[in-house]
């Protein structure tokens, strides 16, 4: 592959942090909602190339994080089965249930496998009709679509030997749970590139107008979150508030129409419990009943399931944007990526976990963080707006005046 | 899991009634459902979500997003081998 630089061209950084600087007049709180977006923005430092009246909160966009611990539960008592074999991404593996987690499991001679995708499962289960194979079917709108292909190819090839243990989670309705929640801090947001170019831009027009917050789809890239940024600051400025692609080479208004018609026939929405949130409703995906024969929740009855999480964790505070990591206590103490306590330090996906990799909780030690690219901070953070961890942050109460 | 990975789609053919093509991420192949990307051809670039192509993408941008996942340390799971092959999991 030919690799160009363009999205690391330091020169375009520092004139869309400037453009920020100059169009920003008053405080205003955005929230990133794609745990990618989170891990870039927290290794890039692009927090701290933005004027101080910009302050990025992150989102609960990280489907490994937000998977109720009652569904990790029930997953570690499907693959406890010695009839079963379970597959899941590698994500999951080390995601701490009440009673340990897959790893472990594995150890003490479970058939848990990780596998690159659900399809390989589906084939798994076509060559070894002597097991049960159970996918772990987990994620947000982007695997949806390879999760509702691996049921609909199991069903054709009659593998009733093949079910999914379903617990998919979707960005609009967590959205307008972060709008409705007392305290909210978010006045605008910087929307999932890779989900739009599944479901396209439709949904959060009426979220944008109801709630009067712009909504801006963004990619992954320092670049690109520098833009989304400038898009949102600048409609917050104008009063304005609408769905703005600034990811355009990757997402089209109506997403994509095959992919949106398979996930229609396989799932049907429901309510869905987010680790660390709460039940959030109509804010999943579960398995249409006529699919039944190849739902895990229903083949393989797990009841009495008593979770237990850490007092000590505020990753439900932190998932809506209300509190940042190093806010926590235990951030970086009883809680590191190696002996997480909740969501947001499960995965390298979640706020606590990009926070920790790049060392922030180092800072206030004496200690500046190791993570920050040293190329925005030389060519635009240079005596520009790069804030010190410790910098005073306006406060912002409520929603847009 | 979460982020597409671009890849370059090497050979297409059918499978089970499904579009599928082996594509090439860097030097790591792997099997890849191409049925909600029915037009794309050999030597063409897609943007894989765990085993499922949803967009396809031109050559320079597939680079830059491939050279990008790299840097952030994210292609961990291209490294996953075929479930039922001998050495797996």
């Amino acid at each position: 592959m030919k690799y160009v630089d363009e999205y690391r061209d330091a020169e375009a950084a520092r004139k869309l942090a400037d453009a920020i600087a100059r169009t920003v007049t008053r405080p205003w709180v955005v929230m990133e909602v794609c745990g990618g977006q989170t891990h870039t923005i927290v290794k890039y430092g692009i927090d701290r190339v933005l004027p101080p009246e910009v302050e990025l909160v992150h989102g609960p966009g990280c489907p490994v994080c937000v998977t109720s611990l009652e569904m990790i539960d029930r997953a570690h008592a499907i693959a406890s089965r010695p009839d079963v074999t379970f597959c899941s991404f590698g994500d999951m593996l080390r995601v701490p249930g009440s009673r340990g987690d897959l790893l472990e499991l594995k150890s003490r001679g479970s058939d848990v496998r990780v596998v690159y995708s659900p399809l390989d499962a589906v084939n798994l289960a076509a060559a070894r009709p002597d097991r049960k194979v159970v996918f772990f079917a987990i994620g947000f709108e982007t695997t949806a679509p390879p999760n509702a292909m691996a049921v609909w190819m199991a069903r054709k090839r009659r593998l009733t030997n093949f079910s999914v243990l379903v617990s998919h989670v979707l960005v609009p309705p967590m959205i307008t749970a972060i709008l409705q929640a007392p305290g909210n801090r978010v006045q605008g947001f910087l929307g999932p590139g890779h989900v739009c170019t599944v479901m396209g831009e439709s949904e959060y027009g009426p979220i944008a107008r109801r709630y009067g917050v712009p909504i801006v789809i963004t990619g992954f890239e320092p670049i690109d979150l520098l833009e989304g940024v400038y898009r949102t600051v600048r409609q917050l400025e104008a009063g304005r508030a609408e769905v703005e692609n600034a990811y355009a080479r990757a997402v089209r208004p109506e997403g994509n129409p095959a992919s949106r018609r398979l996930i229609d026939d396989i799932f049907e929405v429901c309510d869905r419990k987010w680790r660390g949130v709460g039940l959030i409703p109509k804010s999943g995906f579960k398995l249409r009943y006529e699919y039944r024969d190849h739902d895990a929740e229903r083949i393989f009855e797990v009841d009495d399931i008593e979770t237990q999480e850490s007092s000590l964790c505020i990753s439900g505070q932190v998932l809506k944007g209300l509190k940042k990591p190093h806010d926590c206590p235990a951030f970086g103490k009883e809680c590191t990526p190696q002996m997480p306590l909740g969501a947001t330090m499960v995965s390298a996906e979640g706020a606590c976990a990009a926070y920790y990799a790049y060392g922030r909780h180092l800072e206030g030690q004496g200690r500046r963080a190791g993570g920050v690219s040293p190329l925005i901070l030389h060519t635009v953070g240079n005596g520009f707006h790069n804030q010190g961890a410790d910098a005073p942050r306006s406060p912002v109460a409520g929603g847009r005046p | 899991m979460c982020l597409g990975i671009p890849g370059k789609v090497v050979e297409t053919y059918r499978e089970n009634d499904v579009q599928m093509g082996k594509v090439d991420f860097s030097g790591v192949f792997k099997r890849v459902c191409l049925e909600h990307v029915p037009e794309v051809r050999p030597g063409e670039y897609v943007l894989v979500h765990v085993g499922f192509a949803l967009s396809r993408i031109d050559e320079d941008e597939a680079g830059r997003v491939f050279a990008f996942l790299e840097e952030m340390n994210q292609l961990d799971e291209l490294r996953v081998p075929l479930a039922n092959e001998p050495g797996a999991d």
